[in-house]
């Protein structure tokens, strides 16, 4: 078997990622996630230059239009542009979307990864303690936060990270059995490299690929949760514009305006989608056994 | 097989407490003093009823403890009483379990009548447009809001057509008629995602079951084709559809949350919501208590049927 140390992989890095890259993008399927993934982003980086209305400004004059002119997507029943708040909202679905998800891995890939290099009672204790975070859905647990703490930004953040926690720990955890057991990692320890060391040079970098994949579909599930959660009234409240509660003040008016119902709910779709999409064709494009450099 | 089920049992007892302690950790987050927020709003109480509710409460003692005794009512069905109505929540959760649990039975078994004949088909039928058609159903059906799919039903089934009833519930058993008209709507929204799932695991394991040997040799027999696909290999087809029955039912209950609110069926889920409005912590609680344990218990039931369906899991180790 030929060694190559993981320090030695993350030299050849920049030639790899862009060989990775264009292996993704001969994907049709990941040319739509980073498509759409790429409008929304820039919809939410740019939304009060690219915004035709203010979202949160009512107009009494135009009140549950339908497509027009002004309003390409139609008005709400205060007036309010619904592009305007559709753009607004995929701030907010991009914020708790990388929020969680970066809760999900600052969490639960240390935690993985001390399980996996230490083995034995450690690893015992942390597991079980995952095994348990994953009982609850992140919909059960924001629902319970919102009810101690209030629906909030935070709240709802903080929900669906602690729901992603133990799905990256199992994650890194489960890759990082076969690369704890290298000889690189046993030289090392030979060598006495620290424990923190070994962790963060080859256990980690040989490891990671997994979380991209999982960060990537755990991001279009975010969505998900968040857009449910401002649906039955304990995510983010109004008047901030988010996809969920938007669906929510559209119920009442189903009848008179369905526009209203139908506009956010593709707007959801496409982005889960997208980050779907491209979470699956990561994994094909990153999948070790298709590698072949470090087994 | 029964020392695996004691032994998963066994197993299954640290989880179970370190499942109890973080729901009622959730009191940890309420911001304040949290016998204000225990005997729900529009009470104003002066320090001394305060004090008496910290005893009532246990909240006087350390966490571990209160935990302990909070643990040890639970089990014996005292989740405590309703700020709303003063009743115990234990048995205001019973009835609407019962219509929690009807109502994801038949999103289950909706999903598992649609879901296992489209996977089959579509690897029987491998690259036709059958397939294509149902495999862009199935990743549509996981990215899609289930909720924003009712209201879609509601749109088209209830305003528009008119064919279904979209708010409300009926009693199964007393009305099954009317109850199930009822039942049709939410159930499938309910388990859309579920559906598109179990129709990818099956058309994946049932690709796989038809490239094997014992298929060739089921065809030699002279046997039909239909007697090959559906007695033969949807046997082996169903396993993966186990499997997504102990990560669903988390999710069906997560789901039930939302889609009870829309519909207005009065289940569990329904029933938290109200409590989250109302400030009333500890009826939240209890229903999430009883939602934890009983997605527990459905991994349990998942992981002893696989194991008792699928001959290459042993018992013994």
């Amino acid at each position: 078997m030929t060694d190559i140390s993981a320090t030695e992989l993350i030299r050849e890095g920049p030639h790899r990622r862009t060989q990775t890259f264009r292996k993704l993008i001969a994907i049709p399927q990941a040319v739509y996630g980073l498509v759409v993934i790429g409008i929304t982003l820039f919809a939410a980086i740019f939304a009060p230059w690219i915004a035709p209305f203010d979202p949160e400004s009512m107009d009494f004059d135009n009140l549950l239009v339908g497509i027009s002119e002004s309003h390409w997507l139609g008005s709400d029943q205060m007036g309010r542009d619904t592009l305007s708040r559709l753009i607004s909202g995929a701030q907010i679905a991009l914020i708790v979307s990388l929020g969680a998800v970066g809760i999900g891995v600052l969490i639960g890939v240390p935690l993985g990864l001390i399980s996996v290099y230490f083995r034995g009672f450690i690893d015992d204790v942390i597991m079980r303690f995952m095994d348990s975070l994953v009982v609850f859905p992140s919909l059960l647990i924001a629902v319970g936060l919102a009810a101690a703490m209030g629906g909030s930004l935070i709240s709802v953040i903080l929900a669906i990270g602690i729901a992603n926690v133990p799905w990256m720990a199992r994650v890194i955890r489960s890759q990082g059995l076969s690369i704890r057991e290298m000889d690189y990692v046993a030289a090392a320890e030979a060598g006495g490299m620290s424990h923190i060391r070994i962790i963060v040079r080859h256990i980690l970098p040989n490891s990671v690929s997994p979380v991209i994949v999982q960060s990537t579909l755990s991001m279009g599930y975010a969505v998900l949760t968040e857009a449910a959660l401002g649906f039955i009234g304990v995510g983010i409240q109004p008047p901030t514009p988010t996809w969920g509660n938007m669906l929510q003040q559209a119920f009442p008016m189903l009848d008179q305006q369905p526009l209203l119902s139908i506009v956010p709910g593709i707007a959801i779709f496409l982005l889960v989608l997208a980050f779907n999409f491209l979470g699956d064709a990561l994994r094909d494009v990153l999948d070790p056994r298709l590698k072949g450099v470090i087994h | 097989m029964w020392s695996y089920i004691i032994r998963r049992l066994i197993h299954m007892i640290p989880v179970m407490l370190i499942v109890t302690f973080m729901v009622y950790a959730l009191m940890l987050a309420i911001p304040g003093d949290p016998a204000r927020a225990l005997i729900g709003p529009g009470e104003s109480l002066d320090e001394e009823q305060l004090e008496l509710i910290r005893k009532e409460y246990n909240l006087d003692r350390p966490v571990i403890v209160q935990y302990g005794l909070w643990l040890g009512k639970a089990i014996q069905g005292d989740l405590g009483r309703s700020t709303q109505n003063q009743r115990p929540i234990a048995g205001e959760l019973r009835v609407r379990a019962a219509v929690t649990l009807q109502f994801g039975l038949v999103a289950w078994i909706l999903a598992i009548v649609i879901g296992v004949p489209l996977g089959i088909v579509s690897a029987v039928y491998r690259g036709k447009p059958v397939d294509y058609v149902a495999t862009v159903v199935s990743i549509g059906g996981v990215a899609i809001p289930n909720f924003w799919l009712g209201i879609m039903c509601i749109l088209l089934f209830g305003v528009k057509l008119g064919w279904l009833p979209t708010q409300g519930y009926v009693d199964i058993w007393q009305y099954p008629l009317e109850g199930l008209k009822h039942m049709v709507l939410p159930a499938f929204a309910l388990g859309i995602t579920s559906w598109a799932l179990i129709m990818r695991q099956s058309r994946s394991a049932m690709l796989e079951v038809l490239a094997q040997d014992y298929m060739r040799t089921a065809r030699a027999k002279g046997l039909y084709e239909r007697t090959v696909i559906w007695i033969h290999a949807l046997r082996n087809a169903l396993l993966p559809v186990v499997t997504v029955f102990g990560l669903q039912t988390g999710r069906i209950f997560a789901g039930a949350v939302v889609i009870e609110t829309l519909f207005g069926i009065p289940g569990m889920g329904n029933f938290m919501v109200q409590a989250i409005f109302a400030q009333d912590f500890m009826a939240v609680q209890g229903a999430v208590l009883l939602m934890a344990v009983a997605v527990l218990v459905a991994n349990l039931v998942t992981d002893v049927l696989y194991a008792w369906l699928d001959p290459r899991i042993s018992f013994d180790d």
